[in-house]
């Protein structure tokens, strides 16, 4: 891995690195609700990485999945909340496929935890915030229990 | 492949936790990439135009930014790229800022993060392709929605620029809340006097076409091409022939409360709104009618000189097609029946502002005159209560609802102005008086009418012996309060409009937990909203006051005229399309598309398959996961660059 040379040497860390999410939000409200945090300034983990999709109707079941055997520590998805999507009902189709996808991660030897979903929109700040924050508490102990 | 990436300190809102210098270094290990540096501020002009000589001299043919949202400067940045001679969506910006310098602390983590975040750009814009918009022409008229002041004063606007206009009002009558209103602060101009004009001049303008009494029923299309349906809904008088006597309201034998009063002061079945009402047409509500409820009756039809009243009129449906879209819904009132402890409306001589308002004006329920509704009697002592329903988290409503003190104050002189003798109290939390001229009109209400403004909130209020006990404490004094009115007015707080969110979902925007509409950035895009031919105006953004709404509403006429002004408008190439080749034509993306993109077209082999019309594809992308086959990808987000972004993570 290329970030070796910034792996944390001098400053103390107090927590060790921060698991490594994935999260995938649509570009009209959750991605907007993220922003909002940011320019709120509402500190959040740092493993967590965004990837912008135009509508959560757009997530190929395949991509959390990829995430997670590539090694990912963690998938989330935001969308517009149901009932409020931009594309009209596109966030209803990802939640059927995203619960679908939910349930077949055990079989593929991933526990269920790692994978989640939720709504949050574009005035949500303070929401995205306490999202990913309990995230990266659930993740963190699911990797606490494996070792 | 050669790509140029550009890392912004963007002064120090990413340099003081991104370490910029390391991102640079890192960018410029990673593949294709030929040239990287850090600029102070990358939008700035000196930067762009730096950005451009980069591109021609190190023949750069990918771009990556790694600064700011891409909701802030996509846009920016895209124009250099097509200054520079290469195609606008050979781009990518990596959000450094948003979405990690100003959500982390750590140093080292911060920069890591904005490393990966720049990673995952270059193998995204590594798999960009030329893409060019495809263009569509415009439908040169614009719909308002909602006929309040921002509602007149943005058609008016937009009308003077030649666009012909469509305004629809849900209400018989154009003129919203502010028609509702006595005299308007701080000028205490007549409300009436300063509308009214405006209301005539949207009736008469030829590039206006009004539509009382019709609501939105559905949403198609985009901007420059939306299809709009609209419900004119039954009235059971033909506003062509109405003439607007009044003969009708006066011989109605039914009874209602008055709408236009909100609910103080009689009405009838059949009623003009008031009498500066545009269009002064009247309208048969079927809730109060005699006729409708028992089938008899039809005293209006017989009396009609015009022959305007039609007891078989349905609800009609009609179709129009516009290039822009305004919302100026406005407002409501918040409910203060929610205040049990101020009675929960059981007391007639608790009100709310605007009741009060309707008091005070000439053409409300007392014509003017000041009376206590529940024995008629002129009122002594009038408590005004402010933040009822804003600054209250147990209410739900944190915000302040901007013009609540102003209001109160403006009620207050009025009220000294029609009873001298009376003595009033105002109890406050704050005094929010930040516009021009607003302190000093507060301060008049002090000091030259001698209100008594008492710092605190009302805890109860109860009746004893005919008189409202209003039970507060002055803060400043650190007592308890108590004062025997006999009138209170209660400053009600400003909601969002009734069906906001239902019109919301209609359009295509969103809102907040409050129901106000979201706009597009707030402070930059006050009036755009994230539907791209949607616009805002007045309260149906934010609460404000009068001026506030009409200088939002003339912005907003500005942006319609700007959109409206090109024959064509590029639309987004980022789109779906169908690899014809390969397309099974089982047709399950025809069924999930939510705009009607995709239709089923013959080869000459006589196999169906599908087709995707570009220009009325708005890139959700349902489609492309929806195919079995796989055969259909959306630009700007296909599975590679998708995949590309998740392994660049993951993979580093």
């Amino acid at each position: 891995m290329s970030r070796g040379n910034l792996e944390p040497e001098k400053e103390p860390v107090k927590n060790g690195t921060p698991p490594k999410i994935i999260a995938f939000l649509c570009n009209w409200c959750s991605y907007v609700g993220a922003d909002m945090a940011g320019t709120t300034r509402l500190k959040q983990p740092e493993g967590v990485e965004v990837i912008l999709v135009p509508c959560t109707g757009r997530m190929d079941p395949l991509f959390p999945m990829k995430a997670l055997v590539e090694g990912a520590e963690g998938v989330l998805v935001s969308g517009c909340h149901p009932g409020e999507c931009h594309h009209q009902d596109g966030n209803l189709y990802a939640r059927r496929r995203l619960e679908v996808l939910k349930g077949f991660l055990p079989f593929m030897g991933f526990e269920e935890e790692r994978f989640s979903y939720t709504w949050i929109s574009a005035s949500e700040g303070k929401k995205w915030q306490q999202v990913v924050t309990k995230f990266t508490e659930r993740i963190k102990s699911l990797n606490g229990k494996k070792d | 492949m050669r790509i140029g990436l550009f890392v912004c300190h963007c002064g120090n809102n990413i340099a003081s936790t991104v370490d910029v210098k390391k991102v640079v270094q890192a960018g410029l290990k990673l593949p294709y990439v030929v040239f990287a540096t850090d600029v102070d501020y990358v939008c700035s002009a000196p930067s762009q135009k730096n950005i451009e000589e980069a591109i021609q001299e190190k023949n750069l043919n990918r771009v990556v930014i790694a600064a700011c949202s891409p909701h802030v400067h996509e846009e920016t940045f895209r124009r250099v790229l097509k200054r520079a001679g290469l195609n606008p969506y050979l781009l990518q910006v990596a959000n450094i800022r948003e979405q990690c310098s100003w959500i982390h602390d750590n140093v080292i983590f911060a920069t890591i993060k904005a490393i990966d975040l720049v990673k995952m750009a270059v193998a995204k814009v590594s798999h960009h392709e030329p893409l060019v918009a495809p263009k569509v022409g415009v439908e040169k008229r614009a719909l308002v929605i909602g006929g309040g002041i921002a509602g007149i004063q943005a058609a008016l606007d937009i009308a003077e620029g030649n666009i012909p206009v469509t305004l629809v009002e849900r209400e018989p009558t154009i003129g919203g809340a502010m028609a509702k209103l006595d005299k308007a602060f701080p000028t205490l101009d007549c409300a009436a006097c300063i509308l009214t004009p405006k209301m005539a001049e949207v009736n008469q303008h030829e590039n206006i076409e009004l539509m009382v009494y019709s609501e939105i029923e559905d949403v198609k299309g985009y901007v420059g091409n939306f299809e709009v349906k609209i419900r004119k809904k039954a009235s059971y008088v033909d506003y062509e022939k109405c003439v607007g006597c009044g003969i009708c309201e006066q011989k109605c034998p039914s009874k209602a409360s008055s709408k236009f009063n909100l609910g103080r002061g009689d009405g009838k079945a059949i009623y003009i709104s008031f009498p500066q009402a545009v269009p002064k047409v009247a309208t048969i509500s079927p809730k109060h009618c005699i006729y409708f409820q028992r089938q008899k009756c039809r005293v209006c039809e017989k009396l009609c000189p015009a022959d305007a009243v039609d007891f078989k009129m349905q609800d009609e449906i009609v179709t129009e097609r516009f290039g822009a879209i305004v919302t100026a819904t406005g407002y409501s009132l918040f409910d203060y029946s929610q205040y049990g402890e101020y009675g929960g409306g059981r007391y007639p001589d608790v009100m709310s502002g605007l009741q009060y308002e309707r008091f005070l004006s000439p053409t409300g329920p007392s014509k003017g005159e000041i009376k206590r509704p529940s024995d008629g009697k002129k009122p002594e002592t009038i408590v005004f209560v402010a933040c009822v329903g804003s600054r209250d988290e147990a209410k739900g409503r944190p915000y302040c609802s901007a013009v609540c003190c102003m209001y109160t104050a403006k009620q207050a002189i009025l009220t000294k102005e029609h009873l001298p003798e009376s003595q009033i109290y105002v109890f406050y939390i704050d005094i929010r008086a930040t516009g021009k001229l607003y302190e000093e009109f507060v301060r008049r209400a002090q000091e030259e009418y001698g209100v008594q403004y008492v710092r605190g909130r009302v805890s109860k209020i109860y009746t004893d012996n005919g008189k409202l006990k209003v039970r507060g404490a002055d803060t400043l004094l650190g007592e308890p309060v108590e004062v025997d009115a006999d009138l209170v007015v209660l400053a009600t707080g400003f909601g969002a409009s009734k069906g906001a969110s239902t019109l919301a979902k209609k359009l295509g925007i969103s809102h907040d937990s409050y129901g106000f509409f979201t706009e597009s950035h707030p402070k930059l895009k006050p009036v755009e909203t994230n539907t791209r031919g949607v616009f805002l105006a007045g309260a149906c953004q934010s609460p404000k006051d009068i001026p506030a709404t009409v200088a939002q509403a003339s912005g907003v006429a500005s942006k319609v005229l700007g959109a409206l002004s090109k024959d064509q408008i590029e639309t987004s190439p980022l789109v779906a399309a169908v690899d014809a080749r390969r397309c099974i034509g089982c047709f399950q993306c025809l069924g999930v598309c939510p705009y009607k993109a995709i239709e089923e077209v013959a080869l000459n082999n006589g196999a169906k398959i599908a087709e995707i019309i570009p220009t009325l594809c708005q890139g959700c992308g349902l489609c492309v996961a929806t195919c079995n086959p796989g055969v259909i990808s959306l630009n700007g987000f296909t599975d590679n660059q998708l995949i590309s972004e998740v392994e660049a993570i993951v993979k580093g």
